[in-house]
């Protein structure tokens, strides 16, 4: 290993609305050096390799490329200077051959550049693979292959392309064990090569085994560079949560009822990779914060418990089994589902806020069950605007125009008509400024404090630890652990949410 | 043209410009040649509208949800041959059921709206149930239909209608022709479940967003369902309207009409992705058509030019259509 640097970032700075994502990050990357990148969710490991891969711009700051400035426009720069990124979700092409997807966009031709030279193509192909010891057949179609095989061929074709930085994002979250295993292998192999690796992990004892350096980050700021064998794992995890709680929390004024609410029992997804045998108890007025990492299966929990995934288990609801097969039997049940994602399944975006609040709930004020009362439904709409100081122009305004604060007010005001008794919010202040955090957060306390039971997935330590009456931590489709107050400490909570990776 | 001009323009031309659009128009083909604006004249186009507007509707309640229906056609020629064949004079030669007696009027009324609704209605089960997209299973469905009208008929054409029902399609009330009142009653009709109903409501946000629809609790499959269902009803109208209009109907009737509607629903600024659309805007996009085929005959443009006209007016339309989406 040598000290020349093939990738320097000084001082980065990138600010979304309301957020600082970012807030002078560095990063030195050595020639052939294996380099962990970690922090917690929403620390800004992936707007750093966002800003490194060309698709968000740094607002300030400067990025090094064996010793040059250069700026990264877009990927195909990135590219150009030989940075590479496996994703979390990797996208090759289903329907073409192992080798078609390799050599996309710069396939060998023969005689004329528009023919394809097939025959090059798969003897090129196999030559890389050999070099990198991987065994797959590069005429197979790509979706005949398994997860592992899939990025083995994206890591491939980083190569191939004269990558000599290549960031991989969790690479092992979806690994066997035997798998994981061959990936560090072909880790080792590319750092003789002289390639780096920026390796992004929650996985502490990964980055201890395949990682040189390890870089810590925090809330958007850069906490420091050490040699992985000067750390260990408790000292890493400490300076990834060590922050100071301030009180950006509406104050507690009441204690939850002991009487349960809802009781879920023995839960296992149907689908593959899910979370498996959960079992937890709801209390009335209570907020169970539901704490993990990216991947522990929380959303997933929750919208199975909404009907949303298949799922096999036991609801019981008041002491009394319920059904909760689809949205529709959930909604009966009175819970209410605050998805993460807005746009994707929360708002509809062209239609005005009227329509977005009332939703879930125009039955419930309809003549003869079938006829809306629009008079009606607008002053029901203003109402709730006035009472959640939702900010809009007006209630006919569409909903998609509106600040992500508002449009998630909107959101609960949609659920809040439904008189649900279960409220599950997953994320409700994702992508939210402070100010709006504050005034969801007080809502949720005025919810609690009226009998309603809630559920809240959060990312945010600070805002599990300040909000939550009990949190359950889940890790890897597992439930790790439910802490009761006297037991909230972010190392606590973070060596749960590590417990089963 | 700098950019807040063209969002001014592009503005207009959404809220209204269709309107805008529909008036030049008939000023313009008025100014060359009067005779377009006489009374007569433009009663008939409304007249031949009639139709066409009440198939639009039906199509265009499809397309808010991001859907889309290629069966409407067939559906129109298949109602219509049924309709025909129940309304053929007693002594009429050539009789496609000999022994039928003499039916009241309201049994092709009865019959095209059963058939239109099933049909519809498998239509909606077919792609809730299966997962086929819209556009391959009303493919289908097109296919399907026109086979079952030609074995049904024959294919021959169905002729000798009773003078009575084919006053349906050519006699008026009141001095204003049957087919505006039946077509003004749908729209009447479509306004009202768009604007009024729950299901109005579901409609338009399924269009506008299915996920967040599924999540609020909504049942969406039976919500398509229904939608298909009224429309296939409307087709159901629409073909005995037209075989009552013309005196006729051949498994070949209202070949090619899904397409029409279709882009009229656009012109009509129904969002070709779904959530966006007004009865009002409908009619209008149909009565583009209906004014440009007449106006562009009596102007004497050769009948091949007029499909050029048409097909850039759609293309130009869609384009706009794709332009609100980004914005």
């Amino acid at each position: 290993m040598t000290d020349v640097l093939c990738l320097e970032v000084k001082d980065i700075h990138k600010s979304f609305p309301g957020v600082k994502a970012l807030d002078g990050v560095n990063l030195q990357l050595g020639i052939g050096e294996v380099h962990a990148l970690v922090g917690e969710n929403g620390a800004g490991k992936s707007t750093l390799m966002k800003c490194l891969f060309g698709i968000e711009q740094p607002s300030s700051g400067e990025i090094f490329i064996d010793g040059s400035k250069i700026s990264i426009k877009n990927s195909k720069e990135a590219m150009e200077h030989g940075i590479a990124m496996i994703h979390q979700e990797l996208h090759p092409i289903p329907h073409m051959t192992v080798g078609e997807n390799i050599w996309l966009g710069r396939y060998p031709t023969v005689k004329f550049p528009f023919l394809v030279d097939h025959q090059t193509l798969y003897q090129e192909t196999k030559k890389l693979f050999e070099s990198l010891n991987i065994d797959i057949d590069p005429k197979k179609k790509v979706f005949e292959l398994s997860v592992s095989q899939v990025q083995m061929l994206e890591i491939a074709k980083a190569v191939s392309s004269k990558a000599k930085i290549i960031f991989m994002d969790e690479p092992t979250s979806s690994l066997t064990d035997n798998e994981v295993i061959h990936l560090f292998n072909i880790i080792k192999k590319l750092k003789n090569f002289g390639v780096s690796i920026v390796y992004v992990s929650h996985k502490m004892e990964e980055i201890k085994e395949i990682c040189d350096k390890i870089t810590i980050l925090r809330d958007g700021k850069y906490i420091g560079q050490w040699n992985t064998e000067d750390l260990s794992i408790e000292e890493i995890i400490a300076n990834m949560v060590g922050r100071k709680l301030d009180n950006r929390f509406p104050e507690k004024t009441y204690t939850p009822s002991p009487e349960v609410i809802m009781e879920v029992k023995n839960f296992t997804s149907l689908l593959p990779n899910s979370f498996k045998g959960i079992n937890f108890e709801l209390k009335k007025g209570e907020i169970l914060g539901v704490g993990g990492l990216v991947g522990a299966q929380r959303t997933e929990l929750m919208e199975s418990i909404f009907g949303l995934r298949p799922v096999e288990g036991e609801v019981f609801i008041h002491g009394k089994k319920t059904s909760l097969r689809s949205p529709i039997e959930a909604k009966i049940a009175k819970i209410a589902l605050l998805t993460e994602d807005r746009r994707t399944s929360g708002i509809v975006g062209c239609l005005p806020v009227t329509n977005n609040i009332l939703l879930a709930s125009y039955p419930k004020f309809a003549k003869f069950n079938y006829i809306t009362n629009q008079a009606q439904n607008n002053g029901i709409a203003q109402e709730y605007v006035k009472k959640l100081n939702i900010k809009t122009a007006s209630i006919q305004t569409a909903i998609g125009t509106l600040s992500g604060g508002n449009q998630q007010k909107a959101l609960i005001a949609r659920w809040l008509l439904t008189e649900p008794d279960i409220l599950i919010l997953d994320e409700p202040t994702r992508g939210i400024d402070v100010g709006a955090k504050f005034e969801v957060y007080q809502l949720i306390y005025e919810l609690a404090s009226a009998g309603k039971a809630i559920i809240m997935i959060s990312s945010e330590m600070p805002e599990l630890i300040g909000i939550s009456d009990r949190i359950m931590v889940m890790s890897n489709g597992y439930l790790s652990g439910i802490l009761n107050p006297e037991e909230f400490q972010q190392e606590k909570i973070m060596s749960l949410a590590t417990e089963f990776l | 043209m700098n950019k807040a001009a063209t969002n001014k323009f592009y503005t207009i031309f959404q809220n209204g410009g269709i309107y805008l659009v529909l008036l030049l128009l008939v000023i313009s083909i008025g100014l060359i040649k009067p005779s377009f604006l006489t009374l007569p004249n433009l009663l008939n186009i409304l007249r031949i509208s009639s139709v066409r507007a009440i198939i639009a509707l039906g199509v265009g309640c499809i397309l808010i949800t991001r859907g889309t229906d290629l069966s409407s056609g067939r559906i129109v020629g298949l109602t219509a041959c049924i309709a025909a064949s129940l309304m053929q004079n007693a002594d009429y030669a050539d009789k496609m059921f000999p022994n039928l007696p003499l039916l009241p009027l309201i049994m092709p009324f009865i019959a095209v709206l059963a058939v239109g609704t099933f049909i519809g209605m498998m239509n909606g089960l077919i792609i809730t149930t299966f997962k086929i997209p819209p556009f391959i299973a009303t493919l289908g469905m097109m296919i399907i239909v026109y086979g079952l009208a030609s074995i049904y008929t024959d294919a021959k054409p169905i002729g000798g209608l009773r003078q009575d029902f084919i006053g349906l399609g050519t006699g008026s009330t009141l001095s204003i022709p049957n087919l505006i009142l039946f077509a003004g009653g749908i729209v009447f009709i479509i306004w009202f479940l768009l604007d009024k109903t729950i299901l109005g409501k579901y409609i338009y946000a399924i269009g506008g967003n299915p996920t967040a629809t599924l999540v609020s609790g909504i049942n969406i499959n039976f919500t398509l369902i229904k939608t298909y269902a009224i429309a296939g009803a409307l087709y159901g109208l629409a073909g005995l309207l037209l075989a009552a209009r013309t005196g006729g109907a051949t498994n070949n009737y209202a070949n090619m009409y899904e397409l029409d509607a279709i882009a009229a629903c656009t012109i009509g600024g129904v969002s070709t992705t779904g959530g966006i659309g007004r009865v009002s805007g409908i009619i209008t996009g149909v009565l583009i058509f209906e004014v440009l085929s007449n106006g562009l005959v009596i102007l004497g443009v050769s009948p091949y030019l007029q499909q050029i006209i048409k097909g850039v007016i759609i293309i130009v339309a869609i384009a706009f259509d794709m332009r609100k989406n980004k914005a």
